[in-house]
């Protein structure tokens, strides 16, 4: 095994969960037959490996053993069967704070927190400024920890995990928290570590943020993985079992496989058609120019009220627009058969690049799309100018 | 669907993987590797203890102090007591009673603060990966270091009174030492666990050490009440049950070795007066090797059991 590599080789966690719980000996001594409860795997057969240098990205909607699992690769948590083999040293996030003690001062329990993951006091000594410099907590260091807001517990937390050098980060949800300045700021920390040929396993509710980190996505579903793979297949996958668990009044929609011809096997909503282009031809839009976006949707019943949603993403993963047609003020009444309806775009701002066209379908205040389809079509943009980044902004200068 | 399935590799054995760093998470963990991640860990150790003793004195004007408050006040009582209003005839009593209730009152807190570590520590324990018998041998630890605070009191106070201790007999503290520190350890490793499940232990525990107090020659002589009245009489399993108590032998060779007068003058009938047992030295060395081994086997078996449990605490708590 090389260094930094995580092998998740068959592994099946069963908890029990009682329905009343008999603790003392008295009650189990009593009543030895009554211990009333059920069986859940929370996992079941998930195998995989994580090579050195990848970020994996683990979705899965609640409940899918996300957590257990990522507690599993941490070594909290024993699986029932299989094992979990890891290569390096491993440093975990799975609760911000986890293992502070309330009554020391953050400097202690820096001291504290960086042995748990593994390091020695020497080793310590020399992150030591590092680590504050890092939580911006210079003020408040030899503050007990049980004073800090959830933000600085955070920062402090995150600081410590990332200073400690390890081969391999694990990161739960933990980064929703915090500022928004302080969300970047991990996130370019997170990136400096891919950078660094590290592997980092990563759980996110947010597949945005699981697009523009990971390389591999790895799908959960009531305890099986259903997907391990290529990110943007990984996350249509799981929008799409997100779907089948919220259900609907509009029956247990299914998005289709194929990424141009839409054919969509719904039960009574199907997306027919989707082109993105410039008007007319659905060719190539250059820089500043218009585009359409044409949605056909074919429908077995009368919807009175339909929103459709479109969502436009770089090649790099970056979500660039959203915007639905709720949004623009007109809820379609859909007739059965076909009815199409076209988002006419004015001076598209963004540079060259396919990007990817995800269209979904939703009843207003029905919560998620009933039908979700990634890469539905490609708006392919050109650009001839000299601008870098995402967009070209109109900008001028002059002096005074 | 599943991309990648589970890359074809020669398995390796458990120790080749040890050897070469990778950390194996299942279900069954083997005895050995659990001894190297103890051995690992031993800074965790250092950094638990020392953050158990500053937590614990943190924002008390007397701080570590109080760790002498405790044993004082005991020692007053039962030399009051004992001394005083019973008139056992001991000479120095204090010093008597100091040289067993000290260690004894190490071995009890161990028991009791160990029990309860796994349970109250839940959230260290459902979120941070170590070998969680760090927490139950923590405990012992930094009551190993009130312990030896406490000793030097004693030392001061002996030197006050003109005491001295046997030096001959003296090496009988380190292996006493060791042998209840041993003790402690796998007795709180296991009950930790237990705990776990049936935390009825702690109350059980508490009772259980009261009792077991009075089964120890602490404030009183094993020579002189044990021996002379109970060992030998009708009462023979009493007996037996007496001498099986492990904690007996080690207050035994503390008393040799730091009371040290085997017999001494009745303070109240100015006759000769027996305390300690009159055994050669090797006898207690004899009796505290004994000890010894049965609790290194107890100690196997706590981390055996503590190994089974472990799997299941993240879920428990």
């Amino acid at each position: 095994m090389e260094t930094g590599s995580v092998v998740v080789d068959d592994v099946s966690k069963r908890f029990r969960l009682y329905r009343d719980k008999h603790r003392s000996i008295k009650e189990r001594v009593l009543h030895p037959g009554r211990l009333d409860f059920h069986e859940l795997w929370a996992l079941s057969g998930v195998n995989f490996e994580v090579r050195p240098g990848s970020t994996v990205g683990i979705l899965g909607h609640n409940g899918s053993g996300k957590s257990t699992l990522l507690k599993t690769i941490c070594g909290v948590l024993q699986p029932t069967s299989g094992e979990v083999r890891v290569r390096g040293k491993l440093a975990g996030l799975l609760e911000l704070g986890a293992g502070f003690e309330p009554e020391l001062s953050g400097r202690d329990n820096i001291y504290l927190n960086g042995t748990m993951l593994g390091l020695k006091r020497h080793e310590i000594d020399t992150v030591f400024d590092e680590i504050v410099a890092f939580s911006e907590l210079e003020q408040f260091i030899d503050t007990q920890v049980k004073f800090y807001s959830s933000g600085m517990y955070i920062r402090l937390g995150f600081a410590v995990a990332v200073n400690v050098d390890p081969e391999i980060l694990v990161i739960d949800e933990v980064l929703a928290v915090g500022d928004e300045r302080f969300q970047r700021k991990c996130m370019d920390r997170i990136k400096r570590f891919q950078a660094d040929g590290r592997t980092i396993i990563f759980v996110s509710q947010s597949p945005e943020q699981v697009r523009a980190i990971c390389n591999e996505v790895v799908v959960l579903h009531h305890g099986e993985m259903i997907y391990h793979g290529e990110p943007s297949e990984g996350i249509r996958l799981f929008r799409e079992r997100l779907n089948e668990t919220d259900g609907g009044p509009v029956g247990a929609a299914v998005a289709g496989e194929s990424k141009d011809a839409p054919a969509l096997t719904l039960q009574s909503l199907r997306l027919a058609a989707v082109h993105a282009g410039a008007p007319g031809n659905s060719g190539a839009v250059a820089t500043h120019g218009g585009a359409q976006i044409s949605v056909t949707i074919e429908s077995d019943l009368e919807i009175p009220e339909l929103n459709v949603s479109v969502e436009l993403v770089s090649p790099m993963g970056i979500t660039l627009a959203r915007f639905s047609s709720e949004d623009l003020g007109e809820l379609l009444a859909v007739e059965p058969g076909q009815t199409t309806v076209v988002f006419t775009l004015d001076s598209v701002p963004f540079l060259d690049g396919r990007h990817q066209v995800n269209v979904g379908l939703s009843t207003p205040g029905e919560g998620g799309p009933y039908v979700w389809l990634e890469q539905a079509a490609i708006l392919e943009m050109t650009y001839a100018g000299k601008a870098e980044g995402l967009v070209e902004i109109a900008a001028s200068i002059r002096l005074g | 669907m599943a991309a990648n399935p589970p890359a074809e590799q020669v398995q390796p054995t458990r120790a080749e993987r040890v050897g070469t760093g990778v950390r194996v998470v299942s279900a069954g963990v083997p005895l050995g590797r659990r001894f190297s991640d103890l051995v690992a860990n031993r800074e965790l150790l250092g950094a638990l203890v020392r953050s158990e003793i500053k937590v614990k004195y943190k924002n008390s004007a007397l701080g570590v102090a109080w760790t002498m408050v405790a044993p004082a006040i005991q020692l007053a009582i039962y030399g009051v007591v004992f001394g005083i209003v019973f008139k056992n005839g001991i000479p120095d009593y204090l010093i008597y009673i100091a040289s067993g209730l000290l260690v004894w009152s190490f071995f009890s807190t161990s028991l009791l603060a160990g029990t309860g570590v796994i349970v109250g520590r839940a959230g260290i324990v459902k979120k941070v990966s170590f070998p969680r018998e760090i927490l139950a041998i923590a405990t012992v630890g930094s009551q190993s270091i009130y312990l030896f605070l406490q000793w030097s009191v004693l030392a001061l106070f002996m030197v006050v009174l003109g005491h001295s201790p046997d030096w001959s007999a003296l090496p009988l503290v380190v292996v006493g030492f060791a042998t209840v520190l041993l003790w402690a350890t796998a007795l709180s490793i296991l009950f930790s666990a237990i705990n776990v499940y049936f935390r009825d232990t702690q109350h059980l525990m508490e009772i259980f050490v009261q009792i077991w107090f009075w089964m120890t020659p602490i404030v009183y002589s094993f020579q002189a009440q044990v021996h002379e009245r109970v060992l030998g009489t009708a009462n023979e399993w009493l007996s037996w049950i007496y001498l099986c108590n492990p904690i007996t032998s080690v207050v035994l060779a503390f008393q040799r070795a730091i009371y040290g007068d085997v017999t001494v003058t009745n303070t109240t009938t100015h006759l000769p007066y027996q305390v300690l047992p009159s055994w050669p030295l090797a006898n207690f060395y004899e009796l505290l090797g004994a000890v010894f081994v049965v609790g290194l086997l107890l100690m196997g078996f706590a981390i055996r059991v503590f190994s089974r449990l472990e799997g299941n605490f993240a879920e428990e708590l």
